[in-house]
């Protein structure tokens, strides 16, 4: 319910910065000797010479899922939800959205892999031995994730070890499941992935050895750990069944919400690779005026987020008894 | 020979402060079926003196020395391996508070039954049996139920009698429990003593009792420790302690414990904070606090002694043995007074 709220918000807003914004998409439209017949053409076609209140409720009307509930007639009726179509090219914006989709989809869950594979050992073990060397390095590490900005880390990284090396390819996109020409298949897909996943895992990875640490080092401390070592249990055992059991709890919760964050934070990545992800399409859009295709990949990434959350809702009350629903 | 004979146990902790000693040298034995109390403040080290003999301090703070002779086999340089073997299978441990001690995500069932896979090699079957018979033996009722519900399922002293059950799946000959009716209400508590020793005649265990409580230690224990700040201050049979006590912390003990007494309003209480002990008192560490002191108190710590007619009681005190049977027999009658 609430969600359903938060998601009309969050369009009325785009909405309202889009009117607010001193530009014409329709002048734009009639290029750079606008006639004033022009203009007036394509406003109308385009629909921004109507109020701002009837584009949104055409808007609106396009996407419900369920049409055909007017005063005067009653028909209802299900149909694909509509995005309309991008005010520069015309294309339909669903179709924009879900080609750009997959591309963030893939640096976000495997970004989100990536950090995870570095934050777990990393913060297990500075957990179990504080103030250590590795804790000391990692404490390190961690401070320069959060400080440093994704874009500056991901032209170091494109620098050295794309241009320098040449390692890994500093630009482009792969698809997954269709090869075009020599570019194709689930290896040059993450080969072309290893740099952005690296550079958007960076400050996430950081992020998460710290709460992994903070979390490992609190469930240490609980009666229930020493219970379970005075019922004699071994030490992996006390660690996989009585302490990480309850540590990566709020951890769990943490990755559903920062994947939804992260589609917003993949802009900055997107942008550095030359990936055409959702983040690039938005950046596009907007530099061009072009509403429908911004509000598409808005009503998109809000989705994902709320999605997200109601998935890791759910999944919580799986793996945590206390909160099982009943 | 003794089950358990702890000798001059001494456990450090270092800190970032410098290094506390949270016990200082402390003997006693337990022998088969007995019951030993340990009283004494919080912080007096009763809680460390245990978890030492159990090799649960934090391994990185603490240093211990000592020995503590389980069935002639030294705990304290034991191999974890061998240390393992015993915890939960000779000796088991029950905590102080039932509320945190359990975890939290996993059944109580599954925890019961980990408790007895870990020592012995049977079926989840088995141990779920097993188990199961544990939790009717507590009192639980509707017991086959509740095997497959999790803590947070359990009020208080349900927990603890879980704590309880768990502890007993091995019938080990040794069970320790470190202030197990603290965190639980007055009526449940008397449940849980009751059933704590209703058990120890069933299953034969050893028990050491740690409480600060006296009352709960004049009802259950054969032998009594009295502790304070990290020392035996006295140390004897219950008889011993309760009708003849050697030691002014021990009657201060006996003196803060409530009365039905019109005359009193408030409870006699002994003065002053227990010594912090990274910077523990010199000479007898009870004399900031004592109302008997003496100049030697301040200077020279008195050795755990016998009483001169009976060996079996030890105490340390400079106080001449006349005093001290004047004020213990002054201290008796006030209580005898007041109950009858």
């Amino acid at each position: 319910m609430w969600a359903f709220v938060l998601f009309i918000a969050v369009t009325i807003v785009t909405y309202v910065i889009f009117y607010a914004i001193p530009a014409n998409p329709a002048r734009l439209a009639c290029g750079q000797r606008a006639t004033a017949e022009c203009i007036k053409r394509a406003a109308h076609y385009l629909g921004t010479d109507r109020p701002l209140y009837v584009q949104y409720g055409k808007f609106f009307g396009r996407l419900m899922p369920v049409a055909g509930l007017g005063p005067n007639n009653f028909s209802p009726h299900f149909k694909t939800p509509n995005l309309g179509r991008s005010f520069t090219n015309r294309l339909t914006v669903n179709s924009v959205v879900l080609n750009a989709a997959p591309v963030t989809a893939s640096l976000v869950f495997g970004g989100a892999v990536f950090w995870m594979l570095i934050a777990l050992p990393v913060g297990i073990l500075s957990a179990l031995r504080p103030r250590s060397l590795l804790d000391r390095i990692a404490m390190v590490f961690v401070l320069v994730g959060i400080s440093a900005h994704p874009v500056w880390i991901g032209l170091l990284l494109a620098y050295f070890l794309g241009f320098k090396a040449g390692v890994f390819p500093i630009t482009g996109y792969c698809d997954f499941i269709n090869p075009s020409g020599n570019c194709g298949g689930p290896v040059q897909w993450a080969y072309h992935l290893v740099l952005p996943w690296a550079t958007f895992a960076f400050l996430f990875a950081a992020l998460y050895v710290r709460m992994i640490r903070a979390n490992v080092m609190e469930a240490l401390g609980e009666d229930y750990v020493r219970t379970a070592r005075a019922k004699g249990a071994p030490e992996w055992l006390v660690m996989r069944s009585h302490v990480l059991r309850n540590a990566l709890l709020p951890v769990v919760t943490m990755l559903g919400m920062d994947i939804g964050i992260a589609l917003g934070g993949a802009i900055f990545t997107e942008s550095v690779f030359g990936l055409p992800g959702l983040g690039k399409t938005a950046i596009q859009a907007i530099e061009n005026f072009d509403l429908p295709t911004t509000q598409g990949v808005v009503v998109f990434a809000t989705l994902c987020i709320i999605l997200l959350t109601l998935v890791v809702d759910l999944l919580y009350a799986w793996i945590d008894p206390r909160i099982r629903l009943t | 020979m003794a089950l358990l004979e702890v000798t001059d146990l001494k456990t450090y902790f270092r800190t970032d402060d410098g290094v506390v000693r949270a016990v200082d040298g402390v003997s006693f034995s337990v022998d088969k079926g007995q019951t030993l109390g340990i009283v004494g403040e919080s912080g007096s080290g009763k809680s460390v003196t245990c978890l030492t003999i159990m090799g649960l301090n934090p391994k990185r703070t603490a240093m211990s020395s000592g020995t503590a002779m389980w069935k002639g086999e030294d705990l304290l340089t034991a191999t974890p391996k061998r240390l393992r073997e015993i915890r939960g299978s000779e000796i088991a441990m029950i905590f102080q508070d039932p509320m945190t001690s359990l975890n939290p995500v996993h059944k109580i069932g599954a925890q019961l039954a980990e408790a007895m896979r870990l020592h012995e090699d049977v079926s989840k079957k088995t141990a779920r049996a097993r188990a199961l018979e544990l939790l009717k033996a507590v009192g639980i009722p509707r017991a086959e139920r509740r095997l497959d519900d999790y803590p947070h399922q359990f009020s208080g002293g349900m927990r603890q009698r879980v704590m309880i059950a768990m502890s007993l799946i091995n019938n080990p000959d040794l069970l320790i429990a470190d202030e197990p009716t603290t965190a639980l209400d007055v009526t449940t508590q008397a449940q849980i003593l009751t059933l704590i020793e209703k058990l120890q005649e069933e299953f034969g265990s050893a028990v050491i009792m740690i409480t600060h409580d006296l009352g709960v230690v004049a009802e259950i224990a054969d032998d009594v420790v009295v502790m304070y700040a990290a020392e035996v201050a006295e140390k004897g049979g219950v008889e011993q302690i309760f009708k003849k006590p050697h030691h002014p912390y021990t009657w201060g003990l006996m003196g803060s414990l409530p009365r039905l007494d019109a005359d009193v309003e408030r409870l006699v209480q002994i003065q002053g904070q227990p010594p912090s002990m990274l910077r523990p008192p010199t000479g007898c560490r009870f004399h900031p606090r004592c109302p008997y002191v003496m100049p030697i108190c301040k200077e020279v710590d008195p050795a755990l002694a016998p009483v001169s007619d009976d060996p079996g009681h030890l105490q340390s005190c400079h106080l001449d043995e006349e005093t001290k049977n004047r004020e213990a027999a002054k201290l008796l009658a006030g209580m005898m007074a007041e109950a009858s």
